[in-house]
Formats: structure tokens, sequence, C-alpha cells
């Protein structure tokens, strides 16, 4: 099947302006992907905007220049600075120079001044059933699943050419005969007590990402609501370890009321019973640091911290004096309150580092650890930061609940509670 | 030998030496943008330069960055001569696609069986205009 344009979009595709450009882009992809057409969009989240290197900076410029305006809502993922001011980002010019002018383009270009992976904490939530062009892994996942919008994984470019047509090219998740479950992740054999504690959502994130790859699966066995901040940790834990971009939970999620209810067919291909011995080895590789006496900094936020996450941070630190630092990475959405309540002065007292705008793993923040020193130790409640922070940071990384994290950084080394699975 | 591809994304005509992956790649984190080093050391190639060699692709990986990362090394002179891929990869090519719409020239990407990548190895293999595929003698 080829690709088929409307005559009003070949006639943007003729032009030589930036919605030209971007009409242009759309089409390509689309005619690479093979769909037969593009769709129109109401939302787009824009992964693009953090900085690579100075080619995707003179692109945004030239759509700024050529008079381009995006044509939906669209907010922006993380960039490279902590334009708040929060941290100090390490980056040089003439590199910071260019991040900073491809922040700008953006804001230029109408997008949203988000600077969030977690968009769907800070207002963005497209309705049920509502085709969308969303980037960045946790929250392409997060909107399919979750909130039960429809997206592909949008990579660079493409997501911001989509937002200024306001169109996507028709395939993949977009289809509703895509969304359908053809595995059973069933955790029913798990404790119930392993199952409400804090570490359950990101390890089985972790372990059904790499189940599952790129298949859609249904997890069955869950009997209560784990809560957003849960969903958010295992979509991001599952979209790092495997290409998992829509999941469902049956009972949970809004496309999936029971198991049967979405299974692509009368039976899953496969079941996968999950033990606890399994839950014991994804947990286990989430760190990459050998026994260790101290650690060197404790990193959470990956997604960006709710309030409600801040709340429990705030409730474990209990005014108490950090050995070394906690970086608690956030959006503007979630800062705003901290500011308003007064808690981002009494965390920063207690030593957290608020992270606005960006993260600990896409630019350098985390002070560069000499040989001499040894590659440091990081500490993460976060399935995602567990999985980027060695390739990306060079920290060695162990991986432990929020209470442990806080309780670990208060004593400058690494404490474990055992929670059996 | 010759072989005619299908052209994924037309561009410059090119030349050079085959660099056949034996294993998928993540553009993003698996190759340095500003010398086209593959830097991921979990890959069998790993530390071999994929500037100016014709590169056979047996897939991709890994983060939707790879578009970023192809079109920075179109921007700074260190792409390959051209990439042969057993099947379209949106994600990647996207970073050829933007790099023309930039008025940069670019290698050509064409789609060949993955079957047929093992003859080309270690040879000097010419892509042509219109996509033909033969080795240099």
């Amino acid at each position: 099947m080829s690709l088929s344009l409307s005559p009003e979009e070949q006639a943007i595709a003729a032009r030589r302006d930036g919605a030209g450009i971007a009409m242009r882009i759309v089409a390509e992809s689309a005619r690479l992907l093979g769909a037969p057409r593009l769709i129109p969009i109401a939302s787009t989240h824009i992964d693009g905007a953090l900085y690579h290197g100075d080619s995707g900076t003179l692109f945004a410029e030239k759509l700024v220049e050529g008079g381009a305006q995006v044509a939906v809502r669209s907010t922006l993922n993380v960039g490279a600075l902590d334009l708040m001011g929060c941290s100090r980002v390490r980056l040089e010019e003439p590199q910071r120079g260019m991040a900073r002018r491809m922040m700008e383009a953006y804001r230029k270009l109408g997008c949203e001044q988000s600077w969030t992976c977690a968009p769907y904490q800070a207002g963005h939530r497209p309705a049920l059933g509502s085709d969308v062009a969303w980037g960045e892994s946790n929250a392409v996942v997060f909107c399919n699943s979750v909130l039960g919008a429809r997206t592909n994984r949008y990579g660079d470019f493409l997501d911001i050419a989509c937002a200024i047509v306001g169109r996507a090219p028709d395939y993949g998740l977009h289809r509703p005969e895509n969304r359908k479950a053809r595995l059973v992740f069933d955790v029913s054999g798990l404790s119930p007590s392993f199952l409400a504690s804090e570490i359950a959502w990101p390890v089985l994130g972790s372990l059904y990402g790499r189940e599952v790859g790129n298949a859609i699966g249904v997890v069955a066995g869950v009997a209560a609501h784990p809560g957003e901040d849960a969903l958010k940790a295992f979509g991001a834990a599952a979209a790092s370890s495997g290409a998992v971009g829509l999941f469902h939970i049956a009972g949970v999620t809004p496309e999936a009321p029971h198991v049967e209810a979405i299974l692509a067919g009368p039976e899953p291909e496969a079941v996968i019973r999950v033990t606890p011995a399994m839950v014991a080895k994804a947990r286990a590789g989430l760190s990459t640091a050998a026994a260790t006496k101290t650690i060197d900094a404790v990193a959470i936020g990956s997604p960006h911290l709710s309030n409600a996450e801040f709340d429990s941070l705030e409730r474990l630190i209990a005014g108490r004096r950090l050995a070394v630092p906690i970086y608690a990475c956030t959006g503007r959405h979630a800062l705003a309150q901290l500011e308003r309540d007064g808690r981002r002065k009494r965390l920063e007292a207690c030593g957290v580092v608020i992270v606005a705008d960006t993260c600990v793993v896409v630019t350098p923040i985390m002070p560069e650890l000499g040989p001499e020193l040894g590659n440091g130790v990081l500490m993460t409640n976060s399935g995602k930061f567990a999985h980027y922070a060695p390739g990306n940071t060079g920290y060695a990384v162990l991986y432990a609940s929020l209470a442990d994290c806080v309780e670990s950084a208060v004593l400058g080394k690494p404490v474990f509670t055992d929670i059996a699975a | 030998m010759s072989a005619a591809a299908e052209i994924l994304v037309p561009g410059k005509a090119g030349e050079g030496e085959a660099l056949v992956l034996t294993a998928p790649i993540s553009f993003w984190g698996g190759v340095d943008p500003k010398t086209g080093r593959i830097a991921d050391v979990r890959h069998p190639q790993h530390g071999e330069v994929i500037s100016g060699r014709v590169l056979f692709l047996p897939g991709t990986i890994g983060s939707s960055s790879a578009s970023a990362v192809l079109m920075e090394l179109v921007h700074n002179g260190r792409a390959p001569a051209a990439l042969v891929l057993h099947e379209p990869d949106a994600i990647l090519l996207l970073g050829l696609i933007v790099a023309r719409e930039m008025g940069w020239e670019t290698p050509m990407a064409i789609r060949l069986e993955r079957g047929a990548f093992d003859a080309y190895r270690g040879a000097a293999v010419r892509v042509g205009a219109d996509g033909a595929v033969t080795i240099a003698v």
C-alpha cells in the first residue's frame, strides 16, 4: 500500500517554508513506515529539544526562520540545561550556547516550556482513544497505557514535524487492532506485601521489558490500583529494558477491564508466570556496583518526581542532614508547588540538590570523579536511572527503595532493607 | 558482482570499503557522532569507524535519537559512504531525510536482503545513483 496525501497536504509539501519542510519529513517517514495516509493528531510531546550536536540546533532554527508554528498543543521534554537555575550544569561553551539556542528555537515554534519527561503530571493528558504524537519512551508508554491515548514512539525531528503539520503517519499503535495483548504476564504468584512495596513496580517493569521486548502484554493478578506514580515507574523501567510502547494491567489500565477483553485471540500466545526468583534476579540486575562501603550520591526522579513523591522524600528525610547529596530531578510544574509552600528551601537545607528542566543522566551535573578516586557509586530507586546511569555518567549503580536511598544518603553508606518477593 | 537494490533514501553515489555489522546497533550511545567510531563496547565491531565505509546494517535497536546521531555524522562530514539496510528503519533514516532538507549532501540508503551482505565483506564497494551495488575491481 503506498502513501496517499490529500490535495491540501500535497500543497503544503510543495512549499519552501517551515511547514513545507515539516510536511515532507512526515510524508517521507510515512512512506518508509508503509503508512497509507496521514491522520490528524490532538497533541505532541517533543523529545527533540535535547542537544546532541549542532545539527539539531540548526534544524530547529531553520524551522523558525521558515515561519513554522506548532498546530497542536506541544509540550517539551527535558533539555540539556537547568533554566530555573536550581542546579549547576557542567556543559561548556560552545555546546552550552548551542543547547540554549536549541531550547530557544523550540520555544519560538510555539511549544510549551514544560521541560519535563512527565508531561502527563504537568497537566498534559490527552483523552482516551485520541491520536497524538509523543516522544520520550516513558511518556509514550504512559500515554498509551495509562491514559489510553494512541501514539507510536516518535523520534527526534519527526515529533516537531508532526506538531507543525498537526498530522502523523497512520500505522502501528494508532490502529486499534495493533493494541491488543498477545502475552499474559501473571504476577499472582508474588506476595501481596511485595506487590504493595515501593520497589515492586520498577523491578517488575524492568523484568517485563526484558521478557516481552516489543510485544504487547497484559499484566494479570494485580488486586488493587497501585497508584499513578507506580505505573509511571513500571512503564519507564519497561521502556528502558525493552522496546515497550504499550502495556495493559487487567482491572487497572483503561483498555483492559479484564484479561480476556484485551487479548488479541481466544488464548494468549504465551503466559509468563512471574516467580519470586525471577523478581530477585531482575532486582539484582538493576545494580552494577559490587559490594561497596560507601556511596557518592543518590539520584531520584526518572521520570520526574511528582509532588506526592516529594512528600515521601521529605517525610523520609525528616529534617536530617544528608552525608551525600540526593539529586532530585523534576519539572517546573512540581517546582512551583515546592517554592510556594517553602519546601524547596527546607529540602535544600538538608542537602537535596533539586534539578529542574533536565536530569542527571542526559547532561553533566554530578561531579566527575577522576580515575584516582575510582568510579563513583550512585544509588537510585529508578529503574530507568539504573539502566542508563552507568553508560551516561560513569557511575556504578546500586538499586534500592526510596526509604533505603534516603537512609543511605544520611549515613553515606548503603543500607538495604529486605523485601521478599 | 552486482545487485540492483531498492533506494530507501536517495543521495550521493558512494564508494568505500564494506563494513558488514554482525549485530544490530544503537546509534545513540553506540556510535560517536564526532568520529564515527563504534563506541558500544559490547558490539562485535567495537572500535571500527563507519565514516566513509559502505555500512551494511543487520538492524538497529535502542534510542529514538538515532536520527540525531546520523544527522550529526552527516553535518560533521563523518557519515558512511552509503547505508545498506535489510529493512527500512524510519527512525535512523529520518537523520538522512532531515539532513537533505537542510541542504546537506547525504549518502544513499538502500535495501538489500540480509543474506547477500556476506558477499561484500571486506571488499571495495560502490553504490551507484541508481541503487546498483557493485564490487570495484
